[in-house]
């Protein structure tokens, strides 16, 4: 038993309906009690989907269960199978109905349904989630309508250059896109578009917008491209073992990734390597990214701490983009994500820290405070965490909310998506120029010293709200204390001494003017730092000097 | 104790120069066919309450003891938000505590002191009933005992099922309300006693206008802090803020309290009705009634004109959701005067409803349970003006064409009393106007 408070991701059923509503002419026979048709409203709700999910609930009660409920299964399927006519069903049960031990795939399998291919999905709902049950699902299904089409044992693997002895351009299968999914949609647009550039045609989109039929053309295609490991990594294992079909693996999100990926892709299809160097790259060439992180404008992103969260692919693919892209210090990588935490811990190791591997978001919340981030970069868990800390967040990962399936084209990758991925991580940041200014023009009577920022919704300015010396979190209280600490001292009242159990520390009043000469959204971390300092030299008194003291001495 | 149902005299008090609502349910023929039928239903499970109980009960705690997709089930209609710790959670069960290789009981006592060490501010522990945990028959009611004796005293724990094979959304909190009956002390003091949650400050205000009129002390359940336990006893006259607390009405007529009859108080008339049928249950002299609430009455209808001007002659079709669409469709009928194509509820309490049915125009199609195949089929033919539905159906209706209005706002939105009849209108004039506003030409 585990208690759990928020959760990232559902039960394992909710990644088969991510297959099945991702998809064309598939249909899921569920049989669930009353009250999981709640599932439908994530589709419905946050992909503001345009139909219910081809999902029939069996919505057994407790009445029925003294009865029979396998024959309430049986009547399922079959006003299913009639109603929707799908081409291909999937069967299968939720939490409780796994307890009652019907095994409605058996049941399926035993029922005339006019030659539709049925998929029997054994979902342990106490052991597995709802990632897993997307991979899980969408490898059962790929492998039930091919199986009888892989190549006996021992046949020949197709060759990287078949396309050209074929006569055609080469193609490939984008696997994993699915509803729910962080930016799918955008995507495979913008993955697709980069690979026409390079002659590459794209043969077989799956599960988004996929119908049963499209599954059983994926061996037509030279290489399966593994966008969503979440969700395509068992299938593309499979077809690689069963079919000789080689994985592309590299998930092009940043710059450095995109472009690795196409040397992947390349060399996977015996294709002649993009050209380029320098400015030539395509990179340097195709996106702004790199342009804008040069910039002098950007020079303020220098060493900002990001702390970073995510399902692994997301949350890593935004761990290399941030320290290498665009200079951030990451000082915090994690995932719920425990089927790719060797992955997430490697990324992690790479940049000098322990990978945090938890699906328990207070945990995360915490060590985020302890991380003492000036950005977030995380789920919507993570959004709701930063808020409270008062840190800007950008979200990077499912789980997602509405807003985070937005009209316009927004992709997470190729190099569109990295433009998207400079204004989004950096927007929340006040920009260089803007806090520049305000350093200038900090003097000026109209200055108003206590204003709102826009960091944080509401959170005084007065950044960051965490301990950067020591990494732990501000509370509330603490927080408010510094606040209006700032405030009277605009107002040259002298500045109330902070005790705490340490002993009393007093500002001198050239300390305490020089204090004031520091622009307010870093005088918070300033002071805290040279009370620090103070405290742990035995000083009873801050003057100018010791302020200048401890800015040395906390400079890097 | 005589006939557990008191039924207020036939003729109840006319408190104002308009019409009673109040009318006895036997003098006329029954208004409304019954459309019975069983597939599948698109409902929530009583877990959901908790999601506006917790709100209501700050010092409490609701620990479901369930699966993983309990705890999305919460959060998903909860919307994401968690701007703060949230006073529920879920004990998910493992393979080990189904396989027996754990002790259910101890990980749940394990579970519960980590909790409370980490919430010393919760008071009332409630351990909700799911569906796994009553498939495996869990024990739920010992657990509350054993864990009682154990905190001595510093935590109340109890227990109530929200499961989806038991409950049917609001049901959750006729549950939860009975799980608290056995704490109420007894008292045969003459009290107003209005059972089921209520936003805050409409309840204020009924509170308000009840001491105008001068009734005796009204007290409410659930209360606002869970340890505030109103009494009960045979002075306990029960008003039923909400329809969907068949089992609490039940318990509580059981330790002596006296139900009032009377309509719920959704819209202008329903409101006033209501009100006045508990004055009138204490003796007060309706024109000290009429004094009060002709004032509010006249107010409401004005506030309810822009809004009957927008529904009024428009077709308006209720999906089964909250068990609120009896009444709701009484108000949005009689009130603002739409048509009533069908009205459908999870579950159909005769006698609670009686009062309600006998206010719908003759020949109403009311449908009790749910096959939602059909019952879409039923929308598409009918084509109305507007569906009231769950989030799951909003926008696949609305992108048929069909307006729509989801019903989870109903239960969070503060729609009860004279003073918000306007509002309730709103709700359901807001998706129309927003289509009339709307061109891309």
């Amino acid at each position: 038993m585990e208690l759990t408070l928020w959760t990232y991701e559902g039960p394992p059923h909710v990644g088969a309906m991510r297959i099945a509503a991702s998809m064309e002419g598939v249909h899921y026979v569920l049989h669930a009690p009353q009250g999981d048709t709640y599932a439908d409203l994530l589709f419905t709700m946050i992909e503001r989907r345009d139909r219910r999910p081809p999902v029939t609930y069996t919505t057994f009660q407790a009445r029925d269960l003294g009865g029979d409920t396998a024959e309430l299964v049986k009547r399922s399927i079959a006003q299913a199978v009639e109603r929707f006519r799908p081409e291909a069903l999937l069967v299968g049960e939720s939490c409780t109905a796994e307890l009652i031990q019907d095994q409605p795939g058996a049941l399926a399998a035993g029922m005339d349904l006019g030659g539709i291919p049925m998929v029997n999905l054994e979902l342990p709902a106490y052991s597995k989630k709802e990632n897993w049950g997307a991979a899980e699902t969408f490898y059962q299904l790929v492998r039930g309508l091919l199986k009888n089409s892989v190549p006996p044992p021992g046949s020949p693997k197709p060759t990287a250059g078949r396309w050209r002895e074929e006569g055609r351009r080469p193609r490939v299968n984008l696997l994993g896109p699915s509803l729910l999914g962080f930016r799918c949609r955008d995507d495979v647009r913008e993955v697709s578009r980069m690979l026409a550039e390079h002659g590459i045609d794209v043969a077989v989109v799956a599960p988004l917008g996929a119908r049963p039929a499209d599954l059983l053309r994926i061996p037509t295609a030279d290489a399966n491209v593994c966008l969503y490991p979440e969700v395509a990594g068992t299938v593309c294992s499979w077809l690689e073992r069963s079919f000789g079909m080689p994985v592309v693996r590299t998930v092009p999100i940043g710059i450095a990734a995109t472009e690795g990926f196409l040397q992947e892709v390349h060399r996977v299809l015996d294709l002649p390597q993009p050209p380029g160097d320098g400015a030539a790259r395509e990179g340097e060439r195709r996106s702004r990214l790199p342009w804008y992180s040069r910039s002098v404008d950007s020079t303020y992103l220098t060493g900002k701490r990001v702390f970073i969260f995510g399902d692994a692919t997301h949350a890593v693919a935004a761990a290399r983009l941030a320290a290498h892209e665009l200079g951030f210090e990451v000082v915090g990588l994690g995932s719920y994500s425990r089927e790719q935490a060797r992955e997430v811990r490697a990324a992690a190791a790479e940049l000098g820290l322990e990978a945090l591997i938890s699906d328990d978001y207070l945990v995360v919340e915490q060590a985020m405070a302890e991380a003492a981030p000036e950005l977030v970069l995380g789920t919507q868990m993570e959004r709701h965490s930063a808020k409270r800390l008062g840190v800007p967040c950008a979200v990077i990962s499912t789980p997602l909310h509405v807003q985070d399936v937005p009209a316009r084209y927004a992709p997470q990758m190729g190099w569109e998506g990295a433009n998207v991925i400079f204004d989004s991580w950096v927007h929340p940041l006040m920009m260089g120029l803007e806090e520049h200014l305000i350093g200038m023009f900090r003097h000026d009577f109209e200055f108003v010293d206590g204003h709102r920022s826009h960091l944080g919704d509401g959170a005084p300015s007065v950044a960051p709200a965490v301990d950067a010396v020591h990494g732990t979190p501000i509370t509330t209280t603490m927080a408010t204390a510094t606040a209006t600490a700032t405030l009277n001292a605009t107002a040259h009242s002298p500045t109330a001494p902070m005790e705490d159990s340490a002993g009393t520390i007093r500002w001198s009043p050239d300390g305490d003017a020089e204090l004031q000469k520091i622009p307010f959204f870093v005088r918070g971390k300033v002071r805290r730092n040279t009370e620090t300092f103070a405290r742990e030299r035995g000083l009873a008194v801050i003057d100018a000097e010791t302020l200048y003291d401890a800015k040395a001495h906390f400079s890097r | 104790m005589g006939s557990p149902v008191s039924v207020t005299p036939t003729g109840s008090p006319t408190v104002s120069p308009t019409v009673s609502l109040t009318a006895s349910p036997c003098a006329e023929p029954p208004a409304a066919e019954v459309l019975r039928q069983d597939g599948q239903r698109e409902v929530f499970c009583g877990l959901t309450s908790i999601v506006w109980l917790h709100r209501r009960m700050p010092d409490a705690f609701f620990l479901v003891v369930g699966s993983r997709t309990c705890a999305h089930l919460v959060q998903s209609s909860a919307g994401v938000m968690i701007f703060a710790e949230p006073r529920f959670g879920t004990a998910i069960l493992g393979e080990r505590d189904l396989a027996g290789l754990a002790d259910a009981n101890d990980e749940l006592d394990r579970l519960v002191t980590d909790l409370l060490a980490r919430r010393p501010e919760i008071r009332t522990l409630f351990l909700v009933g799911s569906c796994p945990s009553e498939v495996i028959k869990l024990d739920l009611s010992r657990a509350a005992e054993r864990l009682t004796t154990r905190l001595a005293g510093r935590v109340r724990v109890l227990n109530y099922s929200g499961s989806g094979i038991e409950t049917t959304f609001t049901q959750g909190e006729d549950n939860a309300l009975q799980a608290l009956l056995p704490l109420m002390p007894s008292s045969d003091e003459p009290q107003l006693l209005i059972a089921g949650t209520l936003a805050d400050a409409v309840e204020d205000r009924f509170l308000a206008l009840f001491e105008r009129m001068g009734l005796p002390p009204v007290r409410c359940l659930p209360p606002r802090r869970s340890t505030d336990l109103p009494p009960v006893g045979r002075g306990t006259k029960l008003l039923l803020a909400q329809p969907f607390l068949s089992g609490t009405a039940r318990a509580l007529q059981h330790r002596g309290a006296e139900l009032v009859e009377a309509p719920y108080p959704f819209g202008v008339e329903g409101s006033r009705d209501w009100m006045a049928a508990a004055a009138a249950a204490f003796g007060v002299d309706p024109q000290r009634v009429a004094e009060v609430l002709d004032p509010l009455v006249e107010r409401g209808r004005r506030a309810l004109e822009p809004h009957r001007r927008v529904l009024e002659g428009r077709r308006l079709f209720l999906m089964p959701d909250s068990q609120m669409e009896i009444p709701l469709a009484r108000f949005l009928q009689r009130e603002c005067g739409m048509e009533l194509v069908e009205v459908g509820t999870p579950y159909l309490d005769r006698r609670l409803m009686a009062g309600e049915l006998a206010l719908l125009p003759p020949g109403t199609v009311v449908s009790e349970g749910q096959d939602v195949e059909l019952q879409l089929e039923r929308v598409r033919a009918a084509q109305p003006d507007l569906v009231v539905c769950g989030l799951g159906l909003a926008n696949p209706l609305e992108a048929e064409g069909i307006a729509t209005k989801w019903s989870i706002e109903l239960v969070f939105s503060p729609i009860h009393g004279c003073d918000q009849a306007g509002d309730l209108a709103e709700l359901f004039a807001r998706p129309l106007r927003r289509r009339s506003l709307l061109s891309f030409a």
